[in-house]
């Protein structure tokens, strides 16, 4: 059944990509189920951090313009956080993208975090695979934008492109230090507003004494300045070289939480710590053997 | 439940379309908000891209009666017959006879309390795991009134 969804999915029928993508979100199909081999990070998947409201969503919207009308389809993955008491989701990225409704290129997809480790559900890494798979050139991947996500996504992405904007104050750049190292690109959007060219230069010059500083980029999502040069540079974005030992960190947490949590008898072992005196670490060096 | 909250048409009135899309998440589900003035072909290629299981529509401002039939009848002809269309707003009592006849389950008028609508998808979940119809294009007369 799975494979044959997959082949409708691939001679452009959107029903049946949406349906595949229902199932790998949901875990009922694997890469072995789907014959997919592991894809080639080639650049082509790329991950859009940076903290809510700088213009993801909006900076997107204006990318999948650009890169239709040069003929290119894309898909994007937009996450957004599941709340961890009842586990509902208000998936709302899609509002800004305008392109999302009617581009027949375009195919964008809301995920809910569903309390995944990190915020970035790892069912994404197969969803981006599946769109690449069924003709499009372009995956974008929109993080929920705080905490771990914002590094998380290294695990998922070849790329990663951090967004900032400016009035956000010096500490909180200070604080994303960690994702700052990791990003192939910077973007300060907001363009049109005061203070956009300083922030620019204070991460320039906060950088400066990096090893292969990535570029950074000025745009305004909302007048289109700098959207064609960003558009152009990253279709030949490199990864960042020196960042390949946190990446390979990134990925075998992401790799080791989910082992952790998709164990038969999670819940039980969640209920016993919640419920008792014993702490997870005694758990932990108890159970865990490697 | 994956729930897409749509507002068709030229209606600025989002605040209770804004609610209902809160409220459904806080009862556990996850909710596609569209924003405003959306086409009822917009709608339709939102619900199909998410893959939805409802679709919820907002309307205030009276077009209600034209463009809510309009994308059952879409969504029907894009072969989603099994997604459960429901709506809210201001709609005349009198008029929600022919929103029923176009394949919508269920109208939610001004003061409609949230654990009224979650009681409403919780219905929509156990009719359906039933096999019962609930979708657009299913058929049957089922639609739902409070206290059920
Ligand atoms: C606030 C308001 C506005 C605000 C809207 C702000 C906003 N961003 O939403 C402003 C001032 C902008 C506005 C403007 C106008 N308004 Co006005 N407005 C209202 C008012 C007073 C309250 C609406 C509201 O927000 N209620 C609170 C929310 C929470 O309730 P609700 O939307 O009804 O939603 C509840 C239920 O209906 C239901 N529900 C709603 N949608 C959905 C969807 C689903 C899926 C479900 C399950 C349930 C559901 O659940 C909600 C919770 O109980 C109503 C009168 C009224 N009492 O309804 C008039 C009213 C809707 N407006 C009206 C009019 C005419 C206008 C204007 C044309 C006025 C003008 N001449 O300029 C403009 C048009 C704006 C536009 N572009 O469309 C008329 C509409 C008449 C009609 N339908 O024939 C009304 C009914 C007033 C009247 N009695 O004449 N308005
Ligand atoms: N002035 C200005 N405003 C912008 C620009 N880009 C986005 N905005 C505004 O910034 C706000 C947030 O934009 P989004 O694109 O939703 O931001 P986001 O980063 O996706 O936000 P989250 O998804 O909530 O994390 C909106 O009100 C946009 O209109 C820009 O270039 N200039
Ligand atoms: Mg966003």
């Amino acid at each position: 059944m799975p494979k044959s969804l997959l082949e409708q999915a691939i001679s452009g029928n959107r029903r049946s990509l949406a349906k595949l993508l229902t199932a790998v979100e949901n875990g009922e199909v694997s890469r072995d189920s789907l014959k997919l081999s592991t894809r080639v990070a080639d650049g082509s998947v790329i991950g859009v951090t940076g903290a809510p409201g700088v213009g993801k969503s909006c900076l997107i919207e204006r990318l999948l313009s650009t890169w239709t009308s040069n003929g290119l389809k894309v898909a994007v993955i937009a996450v957004d956080p599941s709340s961890p008491l009842t586990g509902g989701a208000l998936l709302g990225d899609r509002v800004r993208m305008e392109s999302a409704d009617d581009n027949p290129n375009v195919f964008v997809r809301s995920f809910a975090a569903r309390n995944q480790p990190g915020g970035m559900p790892n069912a994404v890494v197969l969803a981006a695979d599946v769109m690449r798979n069924c003709g499009y050139d372009i995956v974008l991947i929109e993080t929920v934008g705080s905490g771990q996500s914002e590094i998380r996504v290294v695990s998922v992405a070849d790329r990663i492109v951090l967004v900032e904007a400016p009035l956000r104050g010096d500490e909180v750049q200070a604080e994303k230090a960690g994702v700052m190292e990791l990003a192939d690109m910077i973007v300060v959007n907001k363009s049109d507003l005061d203070g956009s060219e300083r922030a620019a230069a204070n991460i320039i010059s906060s950088l400066e004494l990096t090893n292969n500083p990535p570029p950074v980029l000025l745009t305004s999502a909302k007048n289109s300045a700098g959207i064609d040069d960003l558009a152009t540079q990253l279709r030949t974005l490199r990864a960042k070289p020196d960042a390949e030992l946190a990446r390979a960190r990134e990925r075998l947490l992401t790799a080791w939480d989910n082992a952790l949590l998709s164990r038969e008898d999670i819940d039980g072992v969640l209920d016993g710590l919640a419920g008792s005196e014993n702490s997870a670490q005694e758990w932990v060096d108890k159970n865990l053997r490697w | 439940m994956r729930i897409v909250i749509a507002k068709p048409g030229l209606d600025g009135h989002d605040r209770g379309a804004k609610v209902v899309a809160r409220a459904l998440r806080d009862a556990g589900h996850e909710v596609i908000y569209t924003g405003l003035r959306r086409t009822p072909e917009q709608i339709v290629r939102t619900v199909l891209d998410e893959d939805a299981d409802m679709l919820g529509l907002s309307s205030l401002s009276g077009a209600h009666a034209f463009l809510f039939p309009r994308v059952c009848q879409l969504l029907v002809e894009a072969g989603c017959t099994d997604v459960t269309v429901f709506g809210g707003g201001i709609i005349p009592l009198d008029e929600r006879s022919l929103l029923f006849d176009s394949g919508m389950r269920a109208i939610f008028g001004p003061g409609t309390k949230m654990h009224e609508m979650s009681e409403f998808v919780d219905a929509v979940i156990s009719r359906s795991s039933s096999n019962q119809p609930v979708g657009v294009g299913e058929g049957g007369d089922w639609v739902w009134s409070s206290g059920e």
